[in-house]
């Protein structure tokens, strides 16, 4: 064990000396209190540390031992459902142990070590098996069934093996590797956050990651095994954006790291979830929740690794076959945590203050995602999709966090505070925001939903597109001066966006939109248009189409629930026919 | 173990660097002793060797290098606590200024305070009637939530922020409340207005101040807020009280912390602060709330003037970001005589979706929110469009919506100063102005909740 004396000491850095026989990204103990430090500079036996907590009281002289291990998460049953920190400490049993305030210099392990789970065995006595392999099953959420996996790098005969009870720690069999030695098996492995968990190969993502939020699913989906950004000005809707994508993707876990942000959208999320129900499960969110939170008060260094500690937690569960997204709030705190030590350790800064290696750290952290084929002979496909908020200062998207992140990610929904201020919600402009996998999933969506989804989707963006064309005329010589044709664009337009777009995630049904009832509300917004232009060859006038009182309940429709929908919408549909005829005829006379 | 050293080696703006020093721990409080006795606070912000950089809490006028004692006291800045606190005022540092008795010390607590471990939290779900309809009916205030009031040069921000706390109440309760006031650079008078205001409504017996006004030293500012804050939590999680922190003003703070930042030759973050303005801020701001094992609560209402009004300024733009939402002030109601001038469509509360409703506040409440919200943002525009077009450009219902934003911005908006209205009085006189629309343009609120509440006539 190295250790060594405290040399320097300015905010989260400190510099020690004494440490040349440490290795770099070591994790070390800082003086009396054995504050949580990890080595990531060394110049001579001089090491500089970022330290994990709160260095007031730290002096000259304090003693800094290293513990020979990299910064690492443990892995096994029990994860699910929990909150740590950034540096995955148990928050739930702290708080019980040590009251409502985080103490420094806590040492509490990630995975309660008295808690026995069932274990079931998938081998045998004497079978051979390799990295990846399953050794057997843990029931750990009702819904997720946790395979204890053989872990990387290791390869062996099972010596023993045993079904029952067990706590994480204990040994459930013995490994014989190659060389003649014996290992015992334990149900939790552990993983370095800093390195990617190895898979067999890379897949292109093709299938959607259904969100049931209309303005994604229908103009801006994100696949299963992509990355997406979420940049926006504050009071945009970035963290309702992201708690609706963590409420209902359709996804099989969902990590969320709450990276810098407020304390109560941290504990809004913890006492919301578990009183949610799951659409694809039936059963409550939360377990198929993990909740990093490192929020904006607590220590800056440990924000920095909050979002690699989440993506390995993730990971290890895509390792299983899973489909896992990791939704980080917000990666500009995570950006500001690397300027801020950056600029402690007196490297040149880039553009604003910002390291000039933070468009390599941030492709760094998104190319983790991806759809893999798993390590393991029965070649499972695991997908890990990463969507990260941005929070561009000023709302500016021109600053260097959001440009890096968008050279990488493929989806990007851009948030608008005019649209905030209307209050249309999701706030995602239409205009500007895109998704590069739309044609690739194309393919997905007619197979599964309808044939015509690809050109129903585009005719929405088109419209759009098209009002906001007109809007310029509009503003220059008035509403008075568009053909009727044009006019009735301007009203579908504007039901495409209220009636549609729009999406309230706090009502009970319009929160969750699932994609039969998305295409039959796109249908009955389109079916109101074509209806109306023909009405309008007919000799009808634009101005009382407007007025039709059938339009109100079309803009109701979202908020009917999904067992009513089809009756309800044949309703508003022969409504549609009647409310026109009416009109045309009564044109004619 | 007090330790004294005669070490100074330099001294450059609100920084001294002293030599040869042993067992200097980081952030510990330091005192200077002059050579004619007076004494000044520092705090250490580096230790490097046997070197420490320490930043001066006072001017460093008459410091001489050769005469001058550092004592370093073994502990970071404290401020001692007690109940008998409320009623008195303090300077920036904590000193009681008001010539009163000294204060007994139940127990010393260090401003920095602890992050709230977030499993701990209880999250703010109790409404704050305020009286005020911009802020009860559109952006609901609730115990435990930090909204500032982004205001600017000239803006009556004193006056809103002085009326929240002479009317908020909890309705229905009888806890025990406190005001916790910090004054962060601010001028005389307007420490005055406050403090004259708290006097007349009697508030004043239940009220800390922590005033560091304009003239007192600007690296003080640094700790007001923290002092101001280590007062509030004591009240409310050890005693258990309801506590108004109200801190004025934000902008004062980021420059003194600017001040230090640029002295340390700091790489700059935009316009000059320091890149971890945000993570500072945070510390302060997350310190409100509630949490387990207390029953007691902290709501903030920070003030920030905005230069220019430029709501992407860092300062306003960061906050934003922190706090869980934000009440904007708009110079052009100000100037119609609207009163408070809340420029609405900018103005959010995060929270208020968990503190109104059937039981806390009435069924209609989120439904007519949207609407006006909508219906105001419409009009507004259409108001625009009229100001290009003339009248006649306009479509009747978009005609009706610009005289329904006149009427919003007369009636709802414009109340003084000194006129509280319950919520039952805000909710209707909402249901009244959405009646200039036709009933068919509700479509924000629920068919059954607009059957029950659209007036009839």
């Amino acid at each position: 064990m190295v250790e060594g004396r405290i040399l320097k000491v300015s905010g989260p850095l400190v510099i020690a000396q004494g440490m040349r026989e440490a290795n770099m990204f070591d994790v070390v103990r800082v003086g009396e209190q054995r504050l949580i430090g990890e080595i990531i500079e060394m110049h001579g036996d001089r090491a500089s540390i970022q330290v994990y907590e709160e260095t007031a009281g730290l002096g000259r002289g304090d003693r800094v031992i290293s513990t020979g291990a990299p910064l690492s998460v443990e892995l096994g049953p029990g994860l699910i459902t929990s909150i740590y920190d950034g540096i995955q400490r148990p928050l739930e049993a702290i708080f019980q142990k040590y009251g409502a305030n985080i103490q420094r210099g806590i040492d509490e392990p990630a995975l309660d070590r008295e808690k026995e789970w069932f274990f079931t065995p998938a081998v045998s006595y004497g079978q051979e098996v390799a990295a990846g392999d399953i050794y057997g099953y843990v029931e750990e959420t009702p819904v997720i069934r946790h395979k204890i996996m053989v872990p990387p790098g290791k390869a062996g005969r099972i010596a023993e093996i045993h079904a029952g009870t067990f706590t994480v720690t204990a040994p459930i069999g013995k490994l014989q590797l190659a060389d003649g030695t014996i290992e015992p098996i334990t149900l939790m492995q552990k993983w370095p956050v800093r390195i990617s968990r190895p898979y067999r190969e890379k897949l292109p993502p093709v299938e959607p990651l259904i969100s049931g939020q209309r303005v994604i699913d229908a103009l801006f989906p994100l696949a299963k095994g992509g990355t997406a950004c979420v940049p926006g000005p504050f009071g945009s809707g970035k963290t309702v954006v992201q708690h609706q994508l963590a409420k209902w993707s359709d996804v099989d876990l969902v990590v969320y790291i709450g990276c810098g942000e407020r304390g109560n959208e941290m504990t809004d999320v913890l006492r919301e979830f578990p009183e949610l129900t799951d659409p694809k499960t039936g059963r409550s969110l939360m377990d198929r929740t993990i909740l990093i939170a490192n929020t904006s008060d607590m220590p800056v260094a440990a924000r920095e690794a909050s979002v690699y500690t989440g993506i390995t937690i993730a990971e290890y569960y895509r390792d299983m076959g899973l489909s896992v997204a990791v939704i980080a709030d917000s990666t500009s705190r995570w950006a500001e945590a690397l300027r801020e030590m950056s600029g402690r350790l007196e490297e040149m800064p880039g553009e604003e203050g910002y390291p000039a290696y933070l468009t390599s750290r941030l492709a760094q952290f998104y190319e983790r995602a991806g759809k893999v084929v798993c390590l393991g002979s029965d070649a499972r496909v695991g997908t890990l999709s990463a969507i990260g908020a941005v929070s561009p200062q000023g709302g500016d998207i021109s600053e260097p966090v959001t440009q890096a992140t968008l050279r990488i990610v493929k989806v990007f929904w851009g948030l608008d505070s005019t649209l905030a201020y209307r209050r249309h919600f999701p706030a995602i402009n239409w205009l500007n925001s895109y998704s590069l996998y739309r044609d690739r999933l194309n393919d997905w969506f007619s197979e599964n939903i309808a044939k015509d989804w690809m050109s129903k989707t585009n005719e929405l963006a088109r419209i759009l597109q098209q009002e906001s064309e007109l809007q310029e005329i509009v503003k220059l010589v008035g509403a008075d001066a568009l053909s009727p044709a044009d006019r009735m664009t301007m009203e579908t337009a504007q039901s495409v966006r209220e009636d549609f777009l729009q999406q309230n995630a706090f009502d009970e049904d319009d929160s969750y939109t699932a994609l039969p009832k998305m295409y039959a509300l796109m249908d009955l917004v389109f079916s109101f248009d074509k209806k109306a232009r023909l009405a309008i060859e007919q000799g009808a006038d634009i101005a009382d189409i407007a007025a039709l009182p059938v339009r109100e309940r079309i803009g109701r429709a979202k908020a009917v629930p999904m067992r009513d929908y089809t009756a309800a919408y044949a309703e508003i549909e022969a409504q549609i026919d009647a409310e026109l005829s009416a009109l045309t005829q009564g044109g004619a006379q | 173990m007090i330790r004294e050293y005669r070490t100074i080696e330099e001294v450059a703006g609100p920084l001294m660097l002293v030599k040869q020093v042993d067992g200097v721990k980081y952030d510990e409080l330091g005192e200077i002793e002059l050579p004619n006795g007076e004494i000044r606070r520092c705090r250490v912000l580096e230790v490097d060797g046997r070197n420490v950089l320490v930043q001066l809490f006072d001017s460093a006028a008459g410091l001489n290098l050769a005469n001058s004692r550092v004592r370093f006291m073994g502990h970071g800045v404290e401020l001692a606590v007690s109940e008998s606190m409320l009623g008195r005022v303090m300077n920036g540092m904590g000193k009681p200024i008001d010539g009163g008795v000294a204060m007994p010390q139940e127990k010393t607590l260090d401003i920095n305070g602890t992050p709230i471990n977030p499993a701990a939290r209880h999250y703010p779900s109790e409404f704050i009637e305020t009286g005020i309809s911009t802020i009860d009916g559109l952006n609901t205030l609730v115990r435990g939530q930090k909204l500032p009031i982004f205001s600017g040069s000239g803006l009556p921000h004193a006056n809103l922020a002085a009326q929240i706390a002479r009317q908020a109440k909890v309705r229905g309760t009888d806890e025990k409340f406190a005001v916790v006031f910090a004054a962060v650079g601010i001028t005389f008078e307007e420490a005055d207005f406050f403090i004259s205001d708290f006097k007349k409504t009697g508030a004043i017996d239940r009220t800390v101040l922590f005033i560091n006004l304009a003239s007192d030293p600007a690296i003080e500012r640094i700790t007001t807020p923290r002092m101001a804050l280590t007062a509030a939590e004591y009240l409310a999680f050890e005693c258990d009280m309801h506590v108004l922190v109200i801190m004025t003003d934000i902008t004062n703070y980021a420059e003194a912390l600017r001040e230090v930042s640029a002295a340390r030759k700091e790489v700059p973050g935009r316009r000059g602060y320091p890149g971890y303005l945000y993570t500072d801020l945070a510390t302060m701001y997350e310190r409100a709330g509630r949490k387990a094992g207390s029953n007691g609560s902290i709501t903030m209402i920070p003030i920030l003037s905005m230069p220019e009004d430029d709501k992407t300024h860092p300062i306003p733009d960061l906050t934003g970001y922190i706090t869980e939402g934000q009440i904007i002030l708009s110079r052009e109601l100000y100037r119609k005589g609207y009163l408070p001038p809340v420029d609405v469509l900018p103005s959010l509360s995060r929270l208020k979706d968990k503190g109104i409703g059937a039981g806390k506040t009435r069924e209609d409440h989120a439904g007519t929110m949207n609407q006006l919200f909508s219906s105001y943002a419409r009009g507004k525009e259409a108001k625009e469009l009229m100001v290009v077009l003339g009248e006649a450009a306009l479509t009747p219902i978009d005609r009706l919506y610009a005289k329904f934003a006149d009427a919003f911005e007369a009636e709802y908006v414009n109340q003084g100063f000194y006129e509280s209205r319950t919520i039952e009085q805000t909710l209707d006189l909402g249901w009244k102005l959405l009646s200039i629309l036709p009933r068919s343009e509700m479509k924000r609120i629920k068919p059954e909740l607009v059957e029950k509440y659209y007036p009839k006539d």
